[in-house]
C-alpha cells in the first residue's frame, strides 16, 4: 500500500477574483513550506463551472485540486462550504488548511475548525514550520501593537486564516500540470438555515485612509503647509493615501479626517512612510500594524525612528522630493 | 411574542492606556484597566433596539475573571435585564474552541429558550472573530457574521451585511447566532443613575465550572487545541536599519533594500531602468 502522503490545502476563495488574489498568494507560500514536511500542495474548490479557477490554481502551484462542481453550489454559502470542507478534510486528512482572511474566509474557517475539533489562528501575517514540523502561525493582536505566535500541537489539521497581501503569488506557469480530483457532492447536505436572498456588488468607493495599502504620514517636521503638499504627490505615485499627526491637522495643513492616532484613524498598510513625525504613543498606537515602516527624521533618537524598519536620518522635505523624482524615473506605465 | 436575547460580551484591556514595559516591549496586562469590548457594546445596542421594538428579555453573558462583573453591570445600566458571569480559575487560557464550548454550555443550561444570541464581530485584544461562528456550530443553530442590520419577522430574522465586496440580504432561521459589526448600532451611554442602580441590583448569577457540570479536562487551557508560544512587540523584532547621507543616496539605499516590498504593495515594478 502507498505510504500516506502529507498535504497542505489551500481553500479556493474565488468570489472576488480577479481583485482578491489571496488564494494564489497562499498557494505560493504552501509551495515554499511543503518540502519542509514532505507534503503535496493541494487546492480545494466548491462551486459551479469553476474550471477556469482550477486552471489558475494549477498554474500557480497546486499539484492537486479537489473539485466539487454542482449547480446547487452556485451561491456562495458559508454553511454549505463548511459542510463540504469538513467532509473532504475527514476523507483526505490534510496536515494543514490555509484559508484567506476575507470576510467570507473568516466566517467559514471557525465553523470548519469547530466541526473538525481542531485549533485555528486568525488573520496570520507570517507562517513557518518549526523543527518538529509544526506550523508556526503569527498573527497581530491589540491592533497590531503585539504579535502572537501560535501552534496547534496535537490536533489535525492545523488551520489558519491568512491576511490577503501577505505573500507574493507565483508567476502564472502555463506549462504546470496538476491532478484534478472531482469529488461527488455528498447527498446528505443539510438545508442552510441562513439563506442568501439578495447580493449585490458594492460600487467601488474612493479609497479610504484606513484601507490603504500605502500610507504617507506627515508630521510637524514637514515644516509648512506648502511643503506638506508634496506628500500628496508622493501618495499619488504610490497609489496611497496621506495621513497626518495632530499638530498638522490643527494647523490646517490637511483636513481633520486625515488624523492618524488614538483620536483619529487606525491604519494597517503594507508600507507606511513617516515624514517628520516624532512618534508620540497617541500616534504610534494606530500605526503599529503596518508591515513595513520607513521613517524620515532629522533626529535619530525620535521614538518614531526606533520603531521603524528603516530609519532615514535626513531632512524630510529633501527625501520626499528625491523619492518622488526617483519613483517617476522607475515607474514605467 | 416575547423574545429572549443573549448578548455575549468580553472584558478587554483599555487600549489607549496600555501599560507598556518599554524595556521588554511587553504589555503589562495585569495593570490594564478593563472595559467592555467595543463590538460587544454594539451587539448589546442592537439587542436593546430590538427589545424596544418587539419586547424581549436580554441576558448578558461573559466568561472571565471576577472583575468582569463590571461589564455586566454596565450592560444592565444600558438596558439588559440580567447577567451571567462564568468565572473559575480553571476556565483561564481557553482558546476560541473552548470559549465557545463553555459559553454554549451556559446558554443551553441557563437560557434554553433563547431566540437569538448576539456577539460582537471581534474583540480588540485577541481579535480572532472566531467565537461567534463557533458558538453557532456548538449550539447547532444558524449563524451569520458581520451583521449591520437586523429585522425580526416571527421565526426568522432578516439581516443585512457587507461581506467582502458584496452587500447581502440574508434570511436566517431562529434560533440563531449573529455577530454585529461596528458601523451601525452606535451604543447608548449608561447614565450615572442607571449605573448606580445597576450596581445595587441583584440580577447577576455567578457560575463556576462545576456549576456548569464541566470537569477541568473540558475547559480552559487544558482542553484548548491551540498553544500560544510567544506574544511580543513587533517593534522589538524589527531590524531598524539606519540610513544616512544625501537625500539622493538614502532614496537609492531605500529602494535597493526595500524596493521589492514597496513594489509588491503598489503593484508596480520598481527595478531601475535599463
Ligand atoms: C489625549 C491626546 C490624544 C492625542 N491624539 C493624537 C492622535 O490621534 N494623533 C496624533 O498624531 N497625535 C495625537 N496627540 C498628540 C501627540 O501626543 C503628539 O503631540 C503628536 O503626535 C506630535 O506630532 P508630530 O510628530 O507631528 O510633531 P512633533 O512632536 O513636534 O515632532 C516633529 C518631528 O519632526 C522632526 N523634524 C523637524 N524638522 C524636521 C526636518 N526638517 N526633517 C525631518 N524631521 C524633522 C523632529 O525631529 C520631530 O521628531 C494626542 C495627544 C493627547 C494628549
Ligand atoms: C494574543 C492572543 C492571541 C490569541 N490567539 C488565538 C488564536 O489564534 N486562536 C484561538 O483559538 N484563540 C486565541 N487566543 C485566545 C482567545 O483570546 C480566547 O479564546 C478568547 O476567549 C476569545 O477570543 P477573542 O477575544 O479573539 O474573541 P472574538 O472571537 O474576537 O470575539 C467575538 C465575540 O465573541 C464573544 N466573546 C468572546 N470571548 C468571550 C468571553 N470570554 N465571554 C463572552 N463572550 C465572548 C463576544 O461577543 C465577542 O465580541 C488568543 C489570545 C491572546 C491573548
Amino acid at each position: 500500500m502507498r505510504r500516506f502522503q502529507n498535504s497542505i490545502w489551500v481553500y479556493g476563495d474565488y468570489r472576488n477574483y480577479f481583485q482578491n488574489r489571496v488564494t494564489l498568494q497562499l498557494l505560493a507560500r504552501a509551495v515554499e513550506l511543503a518540502p519542509e514536511i514532505d507534503a503535496d500542495v493541494c487546492a480545494v474548490i466548491f462551486g459551479h463551472s469553476v474550471d477556469d479557477f482550477v486552471g489558475e490554481y494549477i498554474a500557480h502551484g497546486a499539484q492537486k485540486v479537489y473539485v466539487i462542481d454542482h449547480p446547487d453550489l452556485k451561491t456562495y454559502s458559508s454553511e454549505t462550504h463548511a459542510a463540504l470542507l469538513t467532509h473532504l478534510s475527514r476523507r483526505f486528512s490534510p496536515e494543514i488548511i490555509l484559508i484567506g482572511a476575507t470576510d467570507f474566509g473568516r466566517e467559514l474557517a471557525p465553523r470548519v475548525a469547530k466541526r473538525l475539533g481542531t485549533g485555528l489562528t486568525a488573520d496570520c501575517i507570517r507562517l513557518s514550520i518549526d523543527d518538529n514540523g509544526l506550523l508556526i502561525q503569527t498573527a497581530p493582536a491589540f491592533g497590531g501593537n503585539l504579535l502572537a505566535k501560535t501552534v496547534t500541537p496535537a490536533c489535525r489539521p492545523q488551520m489558519a486564516t491568512v491576511r490577503p497581501g501577505t505573500f507574493q503569488e507565483l508567476p502564472h506557469n502555463d506549462d504546470a500540470v496538476g491532478d484534478i480530483i472531482p469529488v461527488t457532492m455528498p447527498e446528505d447536505l443539510p438545508v442552510p438555515r441562513a439563506r442568501l436572498m439578495r447580493s449585490e456588488r458594492i460600487p467601488k468607493r474612493a479609497q479610504r485612509l484606513e484601507d490603504a495599502q500605502v500610507v504617507v504620514c506627515g508630521g510637524r517636521g514637514m515644516g509648512s503647509k506648502t511643503k506638506f503638499k508634496k506628500l500628496f504627490e508622493l501618495a499619488r505615485l504610490l497609489g496611497g493615501e496621506v495621513g497626518a499627526t495632530r499638530p498638522v491637522v490643527y494647523s490646517n495643513w490637511i483636513a481633520h479626517d486625515a488624523l492618524v492616532g488614538q483620536a483619529g484613524k487606525h491604519v494597517h498598510p503594507q508600507v507606511l512612510f513617516s515624514f517628520g513625525v516624532s512618534g508620540a504613543i497617541q500616534h504610534t498606537a494606530a500605526i503599529a500594524d503596518a508591515d513595513l515602516i520607513v521613517a524620515i527624521n532629522k533626529n535619530p533618537e525620535a521614538p518614531m525612528m526606533k520603531m521603524a524598519d528603516t530609519a532615514i536620518v535626513a531632512d524630510a522635505n529633501q527625501v520626499c522630493s528625491s523619492l518622488i523624482r526617483e519613483l517617476k524615473r522607475r515607474i514605467r506605465e | 411574542m416575547r423574545y429572549h436575547f443573549v448578548v455575549c460580551m468580553k472584558q478587554v484591556p483599555m487600549v489607549s492606556e496600555l501599560p507598556w514595559d518599554s524595556r521588554s516591549g511587553r504589555l503589562r496586562r495585569d495593570l490594564a484597566d478593563g472595559m467592555m469590548n467595543p463590538a460587544c457594546k454594539h451587539a448589546l445596542e442592537a439587542a436593546i433596539q430590538l427589545k424596544d421594538r418587539h419586547g424581549a428579555r436580554i441576558t448578558v453573558l461573559t466568561m472571565g475573571p471576577v472583575m468582569a462583573e463590571e461589564i455586566l453591570r454596565e450592560a444592565l445600566a444600558m438596558g439588559a435585564d440580567s447577567g451571567i458571569l462564568l468565572t473559575d480559575p480553571k476556565m483561564a487560557g481557553a482558546d476560541t474552541m473552548v470559549t465557545s464550548f463553555t459559553l454554549a454550555r451556559a446558554i443551553t443550561r441557563e437560557c434554553p429558550d433563547f431566540d437569538l444570541v448576539l456577539c460582537g464581530c471581534h474583540t480588540s485584544d485577541s481579535e480572532t472573530a472566531q467565537v461567534g461562528p463557533q458558538l453557532a456550530e456548538e449550539l447547532n443553530v444558524a449563524g451569520v457574521a458581520y451583521v449591520e442590520k437586523l429585522d425580526l419577522q416571527h421565526h426568522t430574522v432578516r439581516l443585512e451585511r457587507e461581506a467582502d465586496d458584496f452587500l447581502e440580504t440574508i434570511e436566517m432561521d431562529l434560533p440563531g447566532v449573529v455577530t454585529i459589526a461596528t458601523q451601525r448600532y452606535t451604543p447608548r451611554y449608561a447614565s450615572l443613575g442607571g449605573l448606580q442602580e445597576a450596581f445595587d441590583r441583584d440580577s447577576i448569577t455567578v457560575i463556576d465550572a462545576q456549576g456548569l457540570g464541566l470537569t477541568p479536562e473540558q475547559i480552559g487551557r487544558n482542553a484548548s487545541p491551540t498553544r500560544i508560544l510567544d506574544v511580543y512587540s513587533p517593534a522589538a523584532q524589527k531590524e531598524n536599519i539606519v540610513m544616512r547621507g544625501s537625500a539622493k543616496k538614502v532614496v537609492e539605499d531605500l529602494l535597493d533594500q526595500f524596493g521589492d516590498q514597496i513594489a509588491a504593495a503598489i503593484g508596480k515594478d520598481l527595478k531601475p531602468n535599463g
